[in-house]
């Protein structure tokens, strides 16, 4: 087990920026999950610090040493890839084994952690079968079993449970948890899958265009994001985006005629002085369903739809349709009208994206 | 009701013999052609291996059962030739094999002209055998071959190349792995871009060392098509016998005569039609042998993927 370290990492890929200036320490045992949109260098990052990727410009270290020199079977890394790589020809035995035999560890080593790896991921069924005869979820099993049978400094997986069924991805997300703070092995997983992110890990990293957007814990994310990318990226149905234009006495939504002040909404007085143009955010979640009559100041609820205990509905402000989900309410029908929670607004800099309510202090 | 049942079984009957004379009747001119070329021969040929028969004077046939292949079997000078083909096979085989599966190897990698150095190794197969036994037979000619030229040229003696049985026999050798290993070459690089990336970066991350990983990845998960290529290899060359007709002539002597040359010599320079067809019989049955090697391969190897 190790600290791993990234310092200013960067990979071009003749001209194009896979990572940018990529700096982050995941600590001894620590779960981090890099998230982000295919494409964003999440993938490249993982397999920089693998070995399997040069990096152009940085450091990879490695409980301080330095690394970059060393090839991906000298730095002692586990890695589980998205598609299958298990090695056809051998069976689950030894397949299992194949990093030992690999490095010369004697055999009676070699059965002994065999026993273990079987026992804890109970494949003592499958030992003697070829990988061609199992589903696509055990056999991201085996290879979780070869990746870990040997104390690994780091384990890599990069979106391992993508190529699995809904069904049987839940259930392994879960056991991948419990095995890893079990194992208390270091443990940097990519995926592009939030709510995977969410449940495992102990730090989010949520990267796009090739850099890293925001470092935090789960809750933090969701209710504090950086920037419009991570208030939208995270949390499903997505964040809604309103423009606000500045009126007298207040901040008007958009092109509607509803205007939001500091009496009626718990509007901050910094926003009505701000000079520059703002975007408001608000999750779903904080939209909330109140009785009323429409018209006059108020933004009227368009449909209600209910999700089993949960109310789904939608709103409409100028030439956008927004997104709000109920628990609480039984009210039924679409009368009413929306309102928005005031602890739940996060107000943007339209022109860059950053948040500028001073929420998240990174 | 019996009466209904017995002309529902009847109409089924005539749909179905229907059925069987237009596949009968798409299938006849193949069957015909197959019959005519492939079927005909062979049971001539088996006919013919237990007479003491010319093709010369085809009036006296005289029927003389297995004798053919007592004198056959029990005819040292025919011993030989089985000797001297097994040893041109295994040269062959092995250094086509080894050679092939190195450069394969260089070759699966990506480099720069990758595709015309391939195409450039792939030519010597182009050509047929009896051109490339010239091209070697004026390149080892002992008084102006250009291999004797660069020998003396470093100071070494010449060597009479195809006057003698064992430097005549690593000259054919040479001539056919010239030939053939662009062949092993061909499907070695085949079978080695055919393993997924994903498992060699599996194998790299799980500390294997790059000769572990060809030996432990690279050959064994090759090793289906790479035997495939090595039988039909053994197959072709224990047959050869063009290669040997135009670089040898079969010489000095008989020495350097493949049974496939003793087959041709005896048929067709002594028209001992029976004898040869008898020794074409042993020939077949050993190739089919060995085919049936083959076949069985591909059919575990459809069980097993």
């Amino acid at each position: 087990m190790a600290e791993i370290s990234l310092k200013n990492l960067t990979v071009d890929f003749a001209g194009f920026k896979a990572v940018d200036d990529v700096s982050l320490t995941v600590k001894d045992g620590e779960f981090v999950v890099y998230l982000g949109p295919s494409g964003c260098g999440k993938t490249t990052t993982l397999r920089c610090i693998a070995g399997l990727v040069n990096a152009t410009s940085g450091d990879v270290l490695f409980d301080g040493k330095r690394v970059n020199e060393l090839s991906a079977s000298e730095r002692n890394i586990a890695m589980v890839f998205q598609f299958v790589s298990l090695y056809p020809h051998l069976k689950i035995r030894e397949n299992i084994v194949f990093p030992l035999k690999a490095r010369g560890v004697p055999r009676a080593e070699i059965a002994r952690k065999l026993d273990w790896v079987t026992d804890v991921f109970k494949l003592g069924d499958e030992l003697d079968r070829y990988p061609s005869a199992l589903p696509p979820g055990a056999r991201q099993k085996v290879a979780l079993a070869r990746a870990v049978i040997r104390d690994p400094a780091v384990l890599l997986l990069d979106e391992p449970l993508s190529a699995i069924d809904e069904q049987f991805r839940e259930e392994m997300r879960w056991e991948l948890g419990h095995l890893q703070r079990q194992l208390g092995v270091t443990t940097i997983y990519v995926t592009h899958d939030q709510r995977e992110a969410m449940s495992l890990a102990d730090r989010i990293v949520l990267m796009n265009n090739s850099r890293i957007v925001q470092i935090s814990e789960p809750d933090r994310i969701f209710f504090d994001p950086v920037d419009i990318f991570a208030g939208q990226f995270i949390g499903s149905p997505s964040m809604n985006l309103i423009d606000l234009v500045p009126v007298s006495g207040g901040l008007r939504l958009g092109d509607s005629d509803v205007t939001l002040t500091v009496d009626h909404h718990d509007l901050p007085e910094w926003a009505l002085s701000s000079r520059k143009p703002l975007k408001l955010g608000v999750r779903p979640l904080n939209v909330h369903l109140v009785d009323g009559p429409q018209g006059g100041g108020s933004i009227p609820v368009d449909d209600v739809f209910s999700v089993g205990r949960e109310r789904f509905f939608t709103f409409t402000v100028g030439d956008n349709v927004y997104q709000g989900v109920d628990k609480r309410t039984n009210r039924s029908g679409t009368e009413g009208r929306v309102s928005f929670d005031p602890a739940g607004l996060l107000f943007f800099d339209a022109a860059t994206g950053r948040r500028v309510d001073g929420g998240a202090a990174e | 009701m019996t009466d209904h049942g017995h002309t529902a079984r009847q109409a089924e009957l005539k749909r179905r013999s229907s059925g069987r004379l237009m596949i009968f009747g798409f299938l006849s001119p193949t069957l015909a052609i197959l019959l005519f070329m492939v079927a005909y021969p062979i049971f001539s040929l088996v006919y013919y291996s237990f007479f003491n028969f010319s093709a010369l004077r085809q009036t006296t046939m005289k029927p003389v059962g297995l004798k053919n292949y007592e004198f056959l079997l029990t005819d040292p000078a025919l011993w030989e030739r089985f000797v001297f083909t097994g040893k041109f096979v295994f040269i062959c085989v092995a250094l086509q094999m080894l050679i092939g599966i190195f450069v394969g190897y260089q070759l699966q990698k990506n480099f720069r002209g990758r595709d015309i150095v391939f195409t450039l190794l792939m030519m010597p197969m182009m050509l047929s055998p009896v051109v490339v036994g010239f091209l070697w037979r004026y390149m080892l000619n002992s008084e102006w071959g250009i291999v004797n030229f660069l020998l003396s040229s470093v100071g070494l003696s010449k060597i009479d190349w195809l006057g003698q049985t064992t430097p005549a026999l690593w000259a054919a050798a040479a001539a056919d792995t010239w030939m053939w290993t662009p062949f092993i070459i061909l499907l070695a690089t085949a079978a080695f871009r055919g393993i997924p990336e994903t498992i060699y970066e599996a194998a790299e991350v799980d500390g294997a060392s790059p000769a572990y990983r060809f030996f432990r990845i690279t050959l064994p998960m090759s090793a289906p098509v790479l035997f495939i290529a090595l039988i039909l290899r053994l197959i072709d060359s224990f047959k050869q016998y063009d290669l040997f007709f135009a670089l040898t002539g079969g010489g000095p002597g008989s020495s350097t005569e493949t049974v496939s040359f003793a087959v041709a010599k005896t048929a067709f320079s002594y028209f001992y039609t029976g004898e040869a067809s008898a020794l074409a019989v042993i020939l077949l049955v050993i190739i089919i042998g060995l085919s049936m090697i083959l076949v069985r391969h591909l059919q575990k190897m459809g069980e097993k993927y």
